[in-house]
């Protein structure tokens, strides 16, 4: 550890929010329907979408109307990604000459890239044509992002309600936020990265002559416009196989940096939109404060881990002052210490190194910021909506404390609103240790393992962790593309994406019925140092003990077994 | 749900024009226009213009008067451009303390006495790593010196020439990519016949 290895985490993480917040005043504009000074340009496309869609945007939807609406174009978006894939091989602008894909892959990879997981039991650049990467892929990059945005928008607008009816117009949050938030950023970084280094080209290769006499196949990709969506839409799917860590996903420092915070970015910027359209700017601050700290906390033990001792290098005699197995020469620890913590904590599952030879506490701490419930930031809009349930949950046990009916943000907390906030957080207790259960057991399933052991334990339990926390990073030594993986990680996929969704769309129209209540002497204060102190003990128990035991026998006791491991070779 | 079939369908359509056709498109035409040398793969040619590798990726080295690169688990042989991997070994498998103990030796025998670098026995996230360390990189350097009857220090020098620092002086790694000093060694000390002439 040295000092530009923290300075370079401080960095990285801190940029993100400071890029965020003006962002965020932006993106609620875009919510709200309110003057941007992109309207000249994208008004009349936004025009085009209603017009063809035949939707009228000003209509206020109710929660079930929105939920509907929001199910209705994911199934659509999920059988185009997989009639595409299916019929990959006969498809144009294909010159790669690859094949269809399975069905199972096909299954897999559609829910994935709709659900905003992006988890890929494939590997990119020997498995998808030019047309696929571009026309379906990157497609849903932008609208499976746009599509968590409109969550947070649609609950903003019920806690600002009073008495209302509507939360909202589905397809217009789907229009605005993918027209003036993600289309323009995504033209403008995909451009800088093309300048700093990413390739952009139809071409599906080269093939180089080395010094040596040998023959190197380089395989490209229009590579910048997929790279820039997958960051900033914290989709995290990579062109390539080794994604963030191919040099032609993420060539320098730089990109590194400026892809780093674009993991961030976009998800901070939804909290401050949330605060700005709630008129509750202070109560969102300490809300991103408390996700700064958890997130400032994983990225710190991540750089402490992948700078212990490593047994392998202990053994040889080597410098062991870096644990440099998957990691880039040019990124080392700390820049993938904070990649990790970014790509976790947010739902983005991008990775510049490889988390499964991460040290057990580094790799630990990557499936425990997902167990959080993907809420540091985690996805756009649908970061910020887990993390208010969380503080829905957080004024609940206070209130039990003290006896009095809790509110938050001025809406009355009830019976109701509890019992969809714990819906919204089920999923990935259920989904994660139901299917890692049944996959430890599972001949079947076993077969795709490529370590034994609490190694083994930890990437069935990485699997099922990013599937339904939809981040997508792996523990890859795990061969999925296989029946049993692709299905059971398909429907944790969708099981951790949709069941969050509609329990947040319920809670908006509930809470969008209440009286807006103004704040009494009885109300517990949700902006200051106590509530957050609360509310980060709320997430850790709710997200770390349930995965305790699960987690005590895969990273846990491999620490301890790399413990004994060092110490008996000095 | 039948009612928002329509508008489902024709968004979906409308979106997968913009964004998976013109969107890239787009890009595309900016970036072969403004920048074509890292559109196409930052491609580096030799004199006679053929392409001998990408300034970014990783190529296998295994002659002694060129920079070897890190171990690399791309592909069956290591460094397949077009099957990027790391090894995805946790750090208690048996196989990776099999695989750095052989790498060390080697290198042990190389360069006897001389601290191995922890890069010089890793493979990288990608495989195709076009970097490695200044301290890999100084190690290696009496062993090219030798095969190419230089002095080490010109050796060196050449390499120094090649150092990149931490941007901002804390951002990424100090490194060295192993195409650029070895196209700058072939440049330097051209005693090194191209195996196919």
């Amino acid at each position: 550890m040295n000092w530009q290895g923290w300075a370079e985490i401080a960095l990285t993480l801190g940029l993100a929010v400071a890029i965020g917040w003006p962002l965020g005043s932006y993106m609620s504009r875009v919510w709200n329907g309110e003057r941007t000074w992109l309207d000249p340009v994208l008004r009349p496309v936004e025009g085009v979408f209603y017009k063809a869609c035949g939707v009228d945007p000003a209509k206020s939807q109710s929660w079930y109307g929105y939920a509907g609406a929001l199910l209705a174009f994911n199934l659509v978006g999920f059988l185009l990604v997989y009639a595409v894939l299916r019929l990959q091989g006969v498809l144009p602008l294909n010159p790669q000459g690859f094949p269809s894909l399975s069905g199972h892959l096909s299954f897999n990879t559609a829910i994935s890239f709709v659900t905003n997981t992006n988890w890929q039991s494939y590997a990119g650049e020997s498995t998808m044509s030019t047309l696929s990467q571009m026309l379906v892929l990157t497609t849903q990059n932008f609208v499976s992002a746009a599509t968590g945005a409109t969550i947070a928008a649609a609950l903003a607008r019920a806690f600002v309600a009073n008495r209302g009816e509507g939360v909202g117009n589905f397809w217009a949050d789907l229009v605005r936020t993918t027209l003036y938030v993600l289309l323009p950023l995504s033209f403008v970084l995909a451009v800088v990265l093309v300048a700093l280094g990413l390739p952009q080209t139809l071409a599906a290769g080269v093939t180089a002559h080395t010094l040596e006499g040998a023959d190197q196949k380089i395989s490209l990709y229009a590579t910048a416009s997929q790279e820039a969506i997958k960051m900033l839409g914290i989709n995290g799917g990579g062109i390539f196989n080794a994604n963030s860590a191919h040099p032609f996903e993420n060539p320098t420092p730089l990109t590194n940096l400026i892809t780093a915070v674009s993991i961030n970015v976009l998800g901070w910027a939804a909290f401050f939109a949330f605060g700005r359209s709630v008129l509750a700017k202070k109560d969102i601050r300490a809300l991103v404060v408390a996700g700064m700290v958890l997130l400032s906390a994983g990225a710190a033990t991540i750089y402490v881990t992948e700078t212990q001792a490593a047994p392998a290098l202990v053994a040889a005699h080597i410098d062991a002052s870096i644990n440099m197995e998957g990691k880039e020469t040019r990124f080392g620890a700390p820049a993938t210490a904070a990649w990790a913590a970014m790509t976790t904590g947010a739902s983005n599952g991008s990775v510049n190194g490889m988390h499964s030879s991460l040290m057990p506490l580094g790799g630990g701490m990557a499936m425990f910021l997902m167990h959080l419930g993907e809420i540091l930031p985690g996805g756009i809009g649908s970061g910020i909506a887990i993390m208010v349930v969380m503080a829905v949950l957080s004024v609940f046990v206070a209130g039990l404390m003290v006896g009095r009916t809790p509110e938050y943000l001025g809406k009355k907390i009830e019976a109701r609103e509890v019992q969809l906030s714990i819906l919204a957080v089920v999923a990935i207790p259920v989904s994660t240790l139901g299917f890692s259960a049944i996959a430890a057991v599972l001949p079947e399933a076993l077969k795709g393992l490529m370590h034994t052991g609490p190694h083994g334990l930890s990437e069935i339990l990485y699997a099922y962790t990013s599937a339904t926390a939809n981040n997508g990073s792996a523990f890859a030594g795990l061969t999925a593309n296989a029946p049993w993986w692709d299905a059971t990680l398909g429907v944790a996929m969708a099981l951790g994406r949709f069941l969050p969704i509609v329990a947040v769309l319920a809670m908006a129209g509930s809470l969008a019925a209440k009286p807006k209540l103004a704040p009494s002497a009885g109300t517990l204060p949700t902006d200051g140092g106590l509530f957050i102190g609360l509310l980060v003990g709320v997430i850790l128990i709710l997200g770390g003990l349930q995965f305790f035991p699960a987690l005590a026998l895969g990273p846990i006791v491999e620490h301890f077994q790399v413990l004994a491991a060092v110490a008996g070779l000095h | 749900m039948l009612s928002h079939l329509r508008p489902a369908v024709v968004s979906m359509g409308l979106f997968t024009v913009l964004l998976g056709l013109a969107y890239p498109l787009a890009v595309t035409g900016v970036a072969q226009a403004a920048f074509p040398a890292p559109a196409n793969g930052s491609l580096v040619r030799d004199a006679k213009g053929a392409v001998v590798g990408s300034a970014l990726i990783g190529q296998a080295f295994a002659q002694p008067g060129y920079l070897h690169p890190r171990p690399s688990a791309a592909g069956a042989n290591g460094y397949d451009a077009s099957a990027s991997s790391g090894s995805n070994l946790g750090p208690l498998n048996p196989a990776l303390a099999q695989r750095v103990k052989t790498e060390a030796d080697a290198l042990r025998a190389e360069n006897p006495g001389a601290a191995i670098p922890a890069d010089a026995v890793t493979t990288s996230g990608s495989g195709l790593d076009p970097d490695i360390s200044p301290e890999y990189a100084r190690f290696q350097a009496p062993r090219v010196a030798r095969a190419r009857g230089a002095p080490v220090a010109a050796v060196q020098a050449v390499i120094d020439g090649q150092a990149q620092g931490r941007l901002f002086g804390f951002v990424g790694q100090p490194r060295v990519n192993v195409l650029a000093v070895n196209r700058a060694l072939d440049a330097r000390f051209p005693v090194h016949d191209r195996k196919d002439g």
